[in-house]
């Protein structure tokens, strides 16, 4: 997500940051090219003017202009406003009473459902609570058995009642039995509703004034275009939300709507929907998402998925093994599948600085892995070990058993002994330095079809995940 | 019933009076326009979410205009902006809708996630089934929980056969099964389901692709046409969808629903413009019969009413 407005922002830096001085017509310029950036976004056109005033006031300030990088100044100077126009921290939901009641509201079809059964699974998951869904949408036909199956999927109960119209009851009944089952947390899913309709509004008022929510929650589709305002303003005034859950960031749209509805209700985005299935919930980090617009890589969450991956031990084990040129195709195998638990490899990149372009250049397919980890399964446990093993009798049997060409196979074997032996090089070079070769991370992948060139975005020194984790807990 | 006008400017009503509110606030009296004025006058459009490149081009038209002395007034703004929308939107003309010469015809509904799909079809099965033509529904959505429950609902309230196998099935397999039985049932009109999935997620798109082939295994020639299903609350992104969807599956037309919202669904204009898929139907209302026809004057008109 805000892929392409991370790739315009970059451009426009580009011009600044090469410059020696700043005038006034090319911060002008500059703040012209970020207003529209944003506007493509889709942000709302009076937050959008907002912010470039405010931007523009700052970067023609003496600090700036005089400044020995300017064109950097003003770089950090829009980093900053982002991150204030985002919030500075993740903010994490209100849990402490119990049952803690969390309602869900938005528009039709912005994932309430879906968002409903997501955060009922993080919340069991990361903070092992006990957890009631309740199905308060009697509108949309099958709701409830939308709810319910989910519930049953995450063998997490759902309270329902088929046998009515009256929500607020219905709410309430719920949070009786939260109350008298000791559950940690109930989930309110309501019935998708337009803001202007001050009827259904009313209804979420009574539910929200009987069952007293400690978090009553926005759930608002990331691709929103200018309505986000309108959507945020009249639900915050009805209700007095409390948070935002941005959903649908899997797709491409700019995320503009995350900056409108953060800017004109104050509240904070809580958590993000990044893909279909039910883990696909992240809570969301203002501060790293405004590196990531601006293109500088979100590291931080990069290690942190890394590190729900990596064992230590196993890290440091495998960090020995690819010193000694001893790296072979179980832990490849390993590292791939690991790779796809944190969500795949296209979603990992867009947390390296400068990787946009690399995607790009490489046209990255998930399913490329695939093949690799099907050539891989169709090895002997003993070839994988010992790649040495494999000789032109193996590798056809291998190329008939996983069903790819004989060639593939003959790549990703010459590409992994190439990968192997660079990985030991940069060992030998004491570390470090071009991580980007080692552990299967982006780069240069084995059985990647054509010889890629290195992309010139990766500045300074950017460890891999087991590098990293390595660094981190040895400090 | 309503007019179709009518039902357009109510759905329309909240966003044409800020629109109006704001270009005549704009150009208020009779002093010159400054490029501010042009300026604030493309920030209107782009709040309809056109897009900032439909909003310059028709600025830049009515700026045109204005200095050449053609245009003076405010009046003068509002017909010349409705105007080009309108000239937009009609492109070369609506292209009539393909009936298939041999039934049934099939129609494909794909677009994102929480689009409005499963309703928009069970309004059109309503819509068809009304003009007294034999409809059934495939529902070819068997990924999201209980959406084949959502469209077996609908097809009970409005006494049409939904062909479903269970929850995570293939759906290129019910497509299949749904169209061999619309012809063996001699059905005029088949509306396929699917489920909703974001256009970057290559997997997903792959997976209708195989639908579409199915189809045409099953029935030669159909789809005969594929429609995207587009939320007017959603803003430029759905030019977006509308690319990468028809990558897979040439778009023949959109239906843009939740229109009686506040979203104006002006990326249709902007979809019209780049891209040329025409609107088919718009979805005004939750109710069953709250979708109509797409009329570009009207919804050009609407747009700018005072």
């Amino acid at each position: 997500m805000f892929d392409r407005l991370s790739e315009r922002f970059q451009t426009v830096f580009r011009n600044l940051t090469g410059r020696g001085t700043l005038t006034e017509s090319n911060v002008e310029d500059a703040m012209r090219d970020v207003r529209r950036a944003l506007l493509e976004a889709d942000v709302h056109y009076k937050v959008a003017k907002d912010f470039v005033d405010q931007v523009r006031v700052e970067c023609l300030g003496e600090k700036v202009l005089k400044n020995v990088a300017p064109g950097q100044m003003a770089v950090k100077i829009v980093h900053d406003h982002l991150v204030q126009l985002l919030g500075e921290a993740n903010v994490p939901l209100n849990l402490e009473a119990k049952p803690a009641v969390i309602m869900l509201i938005g528009l039709h079809g912005s994932g309430k459902t879906t968002t409903a059964a997501k955060l009922a699974h993080f919340l069991r998951g990361k903070l092992h609570k006990k957890i009631l869904l309740a199905a308060c949408d009697l509108k949309r036909p099958a709701a409830i058995d939308q709810l319910e199956a989910l519930g049953r999927e995450l063998s997490i109960p759902v309270f329902s009642n088929k046998g009515t119209q009256d929500v607020v009851a219905v709410a309430e009944a719920a949070r009786n039995q939260a109350l008298g089952q000791g559950y940690d947390v109930l989930i309110l899913d309501t019935a998708g509703r337009l803001q202007v309709d001050t009827d259904l509004v009313q209804e979420l008022v009574a539910v929200r004034d009987r069952v007293q929510p400690h978090e009553i929650l926005l759930v608002a589709d990331a691709a929103l275009g200018q309505q986000a305002v309108s959507v945020a303003e009249h639900f915050n005034q009805a209700l007095a939300i409390t948070g935002i859950i941005l959903t649908k960031l899997d797709g491409d749209a700019r995320g503009g709507a995350a900056l409108s509805i953060r800017q004109v209700t104050g509240r904070p985005i809580k958590f993000t929907g990044v893909g279909e299935r039910i883990p696909d919930l992240e809570a969301f980090h203002p501060d790293r998402l405004a590196s990531r617009i601006l293109g500088m890589g979100d590291i931080v969450s990069l290690v942190e998925k890394a590190s729900e991956q990596f064992e230590e031990e196993e890290a440091k084990k495998l960090e020995a093994k690819m010193l000694a040129n001893k790296f072979d195709f179980e832990d490849f195998q390993s590292q791939l599948g690991k790779i796809r638990k944190m969500g795949g490899i296209l979603s990992l990149m867009d947390m390296f600085p400068g990787a946009r372009q690399m995607k790009e250049q490489i046209s990255l397919d998930e399913r490329q892995f695939h093949r690799i980890e099907g050539i891989i399964n169709g090895m002997t446990l003993a070839e994988r070990r010992k790649p040495e093993l494999l000789n032109a009798s193996r590798r056809r049997r291998v190329a008939t058993g996983s069903g790819v060409p004989l060639l593939e196979v003959n790549q990703l074997v010459k590409r992994f002994e190439m990968m192997r032996d660079m990985m030991a090089s940069i060992g030998k070079m004491s570390g470090g330095k071009h991580p980007q070769m080692a552990g299967g991370m982006p780069g240069q992948l084995p059985g990647q079809q054509a010889q890629q060139q290195q992309p010139p975005a990766f500045r300074g020194r950017q460890p891999n995940p087991i590098m990293m984790k390595i660094r981190a807990r040895g400090r | 019933m309503l007019g179709i006008f009518e039902r357009f400017k109510r759905g329309l009503q909240k966003t044409a009076t800020v629109v109006t509110r704001h270009i005549q606030a704009v150009f208020k009296g009779d002093r010159l326009w400054t490029p501010a004025d042009f300026d604030e006058l493309e920030m209107v459009l782009i709040q309809a979410d056109m897009g900032v490149t439909a909003a310059s081009e028709i600025t830049r038209h009515i700026r045109d205009r204005y200095q050449r002395g053609i245009i003076h007034t405010t009046d003068d703004i509002l017909r010349v902006a409705t105007e080009d929308i309108q000239r937009i939107l009609e492109g070369d003309g609506m292209p009539a809708m393909a009936w298939a010469p041999q039934p049934p015809t099939i129609i494909l509904l794909t677009g994102v996630n929480g689009s409005g799909k499963t309703t928009t079809a069970a309004k059109l099965a309503n819509r068809w089934r009304d003009e007294g033509r034999q409809v059934m529904l495939a529902a070819c959505d068997t990924f999201r929980a209980a959406a084949i429950d959502q469209l077996k609902v609908w097809g009970a309230r409005l006494d049409v056969p939904v062909i479903a196998h269970h929850h995570g099935a293939d759906a290129a397999a019910v497509a299949f099964d749904a169209a061999t039985a619309a012809r063996q049932r001699r059905a005029d009109v088949l509306l396929v389901d699917t489920a909703g999935r974001q256009h970057t997620r290559k997997t997903l798109m792959d997976e209708l692709g195989k639908i579409k082939r199915t189809l045409e295994k099953a029935c030669p020639g159909a789809p005969h046409e594929n429609w995207l299903v587009v939320d007017a609350s959603i803003g430029t992104n759905a030019i977006s969808q509308a690319r990468e969807f028809g990558k897979i599956v040439p778009v023949t037309g959109l239906v843009l629903t939740k229109l009686d919202g506040t979203g104006k669904g002006g990326a249709v204009v902007a979809i019209r413009r780049e891209l040329g898929h025409p609107v088919r139907f718009v979805g005004l209302g939750e109710a069953q019969d709250d979708l109509q026809p797409f009329d570009p004057t009207a919804f050009a008109k609407a747009i700018f009413e005072r």
